[in-house]
């Protein structure tokens, strides 16, 4: 059995998997729950100032199914935790002394003034939490106060409250960076710079989930008005893979810890997160989804995968596959690829050929001797991988590289050697010999 | 209590009231909104689909199904009257797994079609709930006037395509309700809640089509008189006609034509005035054996024998039909021909069979060897023929295996007639068949009109 726990920035827990600063982790009551299902840690419901924000009391979910009602895109118009700040301090006290092994950290949006978060520290150090979450991410309703992504949006903000907190508290500081920006790695370089132990990212995405067309308003609507949410769930998980690889590999952050949060909701997204460079992850949406019972999936599928590996622990997998995250312009312009069907397997629905006959490369035959018949044209295909995106039948097309003779649609050889953008001819700036 | 009738144990009222509710309820309960929305979700939208190649109307089906996914099911029904304005007709009784469902890639994937019958019926469903409701607008009159004889579905088709185009379509039908087989011969499970008269109405509702009921061709109207006063003719008269047995006994009692009993339950008000048998034979292979045994098994008839002189595999009804038969305690008995039947007080009371065997060459011959099944009653089943006397001598119109010849466009021998359905030789005694040779006869009769 490969070993789960997990040792993040000096913060321990059983396993990588913690609950997101959310719904789940807003009362002892859940916490307890998710303790005892088995999470390996929290972020607990971020805390504000007294008085505590309130919440809409029209519904504040909208969702993206798919047609048997499986919930893809998840949308909230949320605040941070509307109950008093005593009562939330207590129950993380008591919580922490009651599950010592878990990880307990607190998340927490005051206004941008040094007192605020001198004050509010103190507080938390006092309940024994592992550690603090700085929320820089809530895209709405904290941000029209100048809080939560308004503060995440510009990295001289962010530095200068991780600073705060850093010199305030001795407790190991977590910036959750918003995905609502251009270039992810600016307030990654900006909590760095502030002295921050990580960054967890994603917090939710600016977002209309859908719009009610008989009331002509946004959903969630209230009394006939709707505001934008923040989306999350498995419908993101790709944008935050993206934006934690980007932090991995960019050569100012790399190596700074990273909590992987956007749609992790099996085994498989965890390990991806984690193949990226996440030490741990943050789940949120699977958890309101599905229950706290999800974990289990979790740990033992990342479990069952690392023994399939032969990965013993966390750490041999964390950062694995961000040496191979690079740009375009270092891809291997020399490796050629030809779509291949297993005829076998071919249920021949045609969805391969009209794509690329429409939209593609007119590569995928109809029609052989007369009857219904889908092959791949190797003169005409491009390797793009759109069939294989579209047939519904897993594993029916591969792409099958060519290893040596001609490439029957350019006509050239297949060169063994690797060539990127860099040297290639048609490039107007190229270098004569290219850079790996 | 049930009325015992003289003779053999023949009753009516076997059941309580609520049996026969249940047993004559839907056959296949519709889909509901959310299991509609799941199925359509299976369909993989396959380009040049080969479930509309086997739809016989030719049906856009990965369209109609992408239209119910998407929440459109009006639009999804418009989509399927544009070809088949009988859709919801065809989407109770069309034998999908053999059509469309046969030819779904699913069946490929996992051995589990598109239930594509029971999503064209959500869609049509929704549509008809609204009686005001018909996707099409009759175009200007012409003034042309054409004559359909027969209001199946072949004449029914025929009829809306032509009122469709502005000409002036007058439909007789020999009976009293128009609808054909559809309100007098499909089983009464498969359509339920008068549905062939609210589709009747729907068609009738493009308007310009004048119904006379009760007026046969032969008796009172004439081929020579409509193609005097109209402009074109259409022969949609279905197989009024029906096989007999020919052995000894046929004319005792008990001894009844499946097709007609079958009309008595579909036109009865209260099915339990039925006159049931305790032990019934069905003789035949088709459709119409297996409905009369389900039906007469569902009206309590205790033991339902099918006699069939080949075996299973070469029976016309389906192995999903066959199936039907079986789950419902039909017993399918293959490889037994009719020799006589056996009478006690000229009432039947059982049938002597003899067993068959088949040469190399697939002829069917007796062995000699008989079976004895006693019976209160024979249903016969064993198929319907066309009756051409009514075109007032057969000599008029050239025939082909006993029904009419036709070309391609459905035009007969005779000039001005075109005919459909199952009375031309190439009729496949399919509802959908029909609905596609009316189509087809009223693109031609209105091109040959506009020439
Ligand atoms: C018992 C039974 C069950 C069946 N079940 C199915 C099924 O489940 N699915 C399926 O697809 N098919 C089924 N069929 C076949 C299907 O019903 C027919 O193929 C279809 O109805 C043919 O349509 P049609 O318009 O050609 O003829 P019909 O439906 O027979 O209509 C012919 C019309 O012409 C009228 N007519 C006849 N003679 C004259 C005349 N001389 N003058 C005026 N009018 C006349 C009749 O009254 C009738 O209304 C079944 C058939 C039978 C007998
Ligand atoms: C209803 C709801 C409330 C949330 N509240 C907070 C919050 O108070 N503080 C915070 O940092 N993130 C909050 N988030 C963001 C989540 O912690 C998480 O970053 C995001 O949902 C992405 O993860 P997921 O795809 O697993 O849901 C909230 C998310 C949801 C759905
Ligand atoms: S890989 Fe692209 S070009 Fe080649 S067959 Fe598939 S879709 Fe067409
Ligand atoms: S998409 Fe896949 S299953 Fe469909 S025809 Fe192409 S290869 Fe076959
Ligand atoms: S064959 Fe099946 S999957 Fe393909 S379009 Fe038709 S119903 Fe849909």
């Amino acid at each position: 059995m490969a070993d789960l726990s997990t040792n993040f920035i000096g913060i321990k827990s059983p396993n990588p998997f913690w609950l997101a600063s959310a719904p789940p982790t807003d009362k002892e009551y859940n916490v307890v729950r998710a303790f005892k299902a088995g999470w390996g840690g929290v972020v607990w419901k971020t805390l504000g100032e007294d008085p505590a924000v309130v919440n809409v009391n029209g519904p504040r979910y909208g969702a993206i199914h798919g047609r048997d009602r499986n919930l893809i895109g998840f949308n909230n118009i949320e605040l941070i935790t509307d109950r008093p700040l005593e009562v939330n301090l207590r129950e993380i006290k008591q919580v922490k002394r009651d599950w010592p092994d878990r990880a307990m950290v607190v998340s927490l949006m005051v206004p941008c003034e040094e007192q605020s978060w001198i004050d509010i520290l103190k507080k938390v150090e006092d309940t024994g939490a592992d550690g603090i979450e700085l929320n820089f991410g809530c895209p709405h309703g904290m941000s029209e106060r100048g809080m939560g992504s308004a503060v995440g949006q510009v990295p001289e903000y962010i530095e200068m409250v991780t600073r705060w907190c850093k010199q305030h508290s001795r407790m190991p500081v977590i910036v959750k960076l918003t995905p609502n920006i251009t270039d992810i790695r600016k307030p990654a370089q900006a909590a760095k710079a502030g002295g921050a132990d990580a960054v967890s990212l994603i917090n939710t995405i600016n977002s209309i989930v859908s719009v009610d067309l008989d009331q002509m308003a946004p959903e969630p609507t209230i009394d006939g008005r709707g505001a934008h949410g923040g989306y999350c769930g498995p419908a993101v998980k790709p944008i935050a893979l993206n934006m934690v690889a980007e932090i991995a590999r960019d050569p100012e952050t790399h190596g700074v810890p990273i909590s992987g949060i956007g749609g992790v909701t099996t085994w498989k997204d965890a390990a991806e997160f984690m193949a990226l460079g996440a030490g741990t992850v943050q789940v949120c949406t699977a958890a309101m989804t599905y229950g706290f019972k999800i974990v289990e999936e979790m740990k033992d599928g990342l479990s069952d995968w690392m023994d399939e590996k032969g990965y013993t622990s966390v750490d041999e997998v964390v950062g694995r596959a961000v040496p191979n995250v690079t740009d375009w312009q270092r891809l291997n312009l020399n490796y050629v690829v030809k779509a291949q069907i297993d005829q076998d397997a071919c249920i021949q629905c045609g969805r391969c050929h009209i794509a690329c006959e429409d939209t593609s490369h007119q590569a995928i035959t109809s029609m052989k001797d007369g009857l219904r018949h889908f092959e791949v044209i190797d003169e005409e295909c491009v390797g793009c991988n759109l069939c294989v995106s579209v047939c519904p039948v897993e594993d029916c097309i591969s792409m099958v590289q060519m290893t040596e003779g001609t490439d029957p649609r350019t006509g050239k050889k297949i060169e063994p050697d690797y060539a990127n953008w860099t040297t290639h001819p048609n490039n107007p700036n190229r270098v004569m010999e290219a850079a790996e | 209590m049930a009325d015992a009738l003289p003779g053999p144990d023949i009753r009516t009222g076997r059941l309580s009231p609520d049996d026969y509710l249940e047993n004559f309820d839907d056959l296949h309960p519709p889909l509901g909104p959310h299991e509609a929305s799941v199925e359509a979700d299976r369909c993989y939208f396959c380009y040049d689909a080969p479930c509309t190649i086997a739809c016989p109307t030719s049906i856009d089906i990965p369209k109609f199904i992408r239209q119910i996914s998407t929440g459109n099911p009006i639009g999804s029904a418009k989509t399927i009257f544009a070809e088949n304005i009988l859709g919801g007709m065809c989407a109770r009784v069309c034998p999908t797994e053999t059509l469309c469902e046969e030819a779904c890639v699913r069946n490929l994937a996992e051995d589990k079609p598109v239930q594509i019958g029971l999503l064209q019926r959500h869609a049509t469903d929704v549509y008809l709930e609204r009686p005001d409701r018909h996707p099409y607008v009759r175009a200007a009159s012409t003034g042309k006037k054409v004559a359909v004889v027969g209001g199946g579905p072949a004449g029914l088709s025929c009829a809306h395509g032509l009122a469709r185009e502005g000409h002036d379509v007058t439909v007789f039908d020999a009976r009293e309700k128009l609808g054909g087989l559809n309100e007098y011969g499909i089983a009464a499970y498969k359509t339920t809640d008068d549905f062939a008269q609210t589709e009747v109405d729907f068609v009738l509702a493009i308007g310009g089509i004048d119904v006379q009921c009760g007026k046969a061709l032969g008796r009172d109207i004439t081929l020579d008189g409509l193609r005097e006063n109209f402009d074109a003719v259409f022969l949609g008269m279905g197989l009024p006609g029906v096989n007999a047995l020919r052995t000894d006994g046929e004319s005792l009692t008990g001894v009844i034509d499946a097709v007609s009993y079958i009309a008595e339950l579909r036109q009865a008000s209260d099915l339990s005035r039925l006159p049931v048998g305790r032990k019934v034979v069905v003789i035949g292979g088709g459709m119409t054996a297996i409905d009369i045994a389900v039906q007469i098994k569902r009206l309590g008839a205790e033991e339902v024998t099918i006699a069939y002189r080949r075996d299973r595999d070469a029976m016309k009804a389906s192995a999903y039909e066959q199936e039907v038969a079986l789950t419902n305690g039909v017993v399918i008995r293959e490889w037994l021909q009719p020799k006589r039947l056996l009478g006690e007080g000229g009432h039947v009371c059982g049938i002597e069979l003899e067993r068959t065997a088949q040469d190399d060459a697939t002829r069917l011959g007796g062995t000699g060897e008989t079976v004895t099944l006693e019976a209160d009653q024979v249903f016969k089943a064993i198929g319907q023929t066309f009756v051409p006397d009514a075109l007032g001598g057969a000599e008029v119109l050239s025939l082909d295996g006993g029904r009419l010849g036709v070309d391609a466009e459905r035009r007969t021998s005779l000039s001005g007639v075109w005919a459909g359905g199952d009375c031309i030789a190439e009729g496949e005694d399919l509802t959908v068949a029909a609905v596609e040779d009316g189509k087809i006869a009223a693109r031609s009769i209105h091109a040959a009109l506009s020439a």
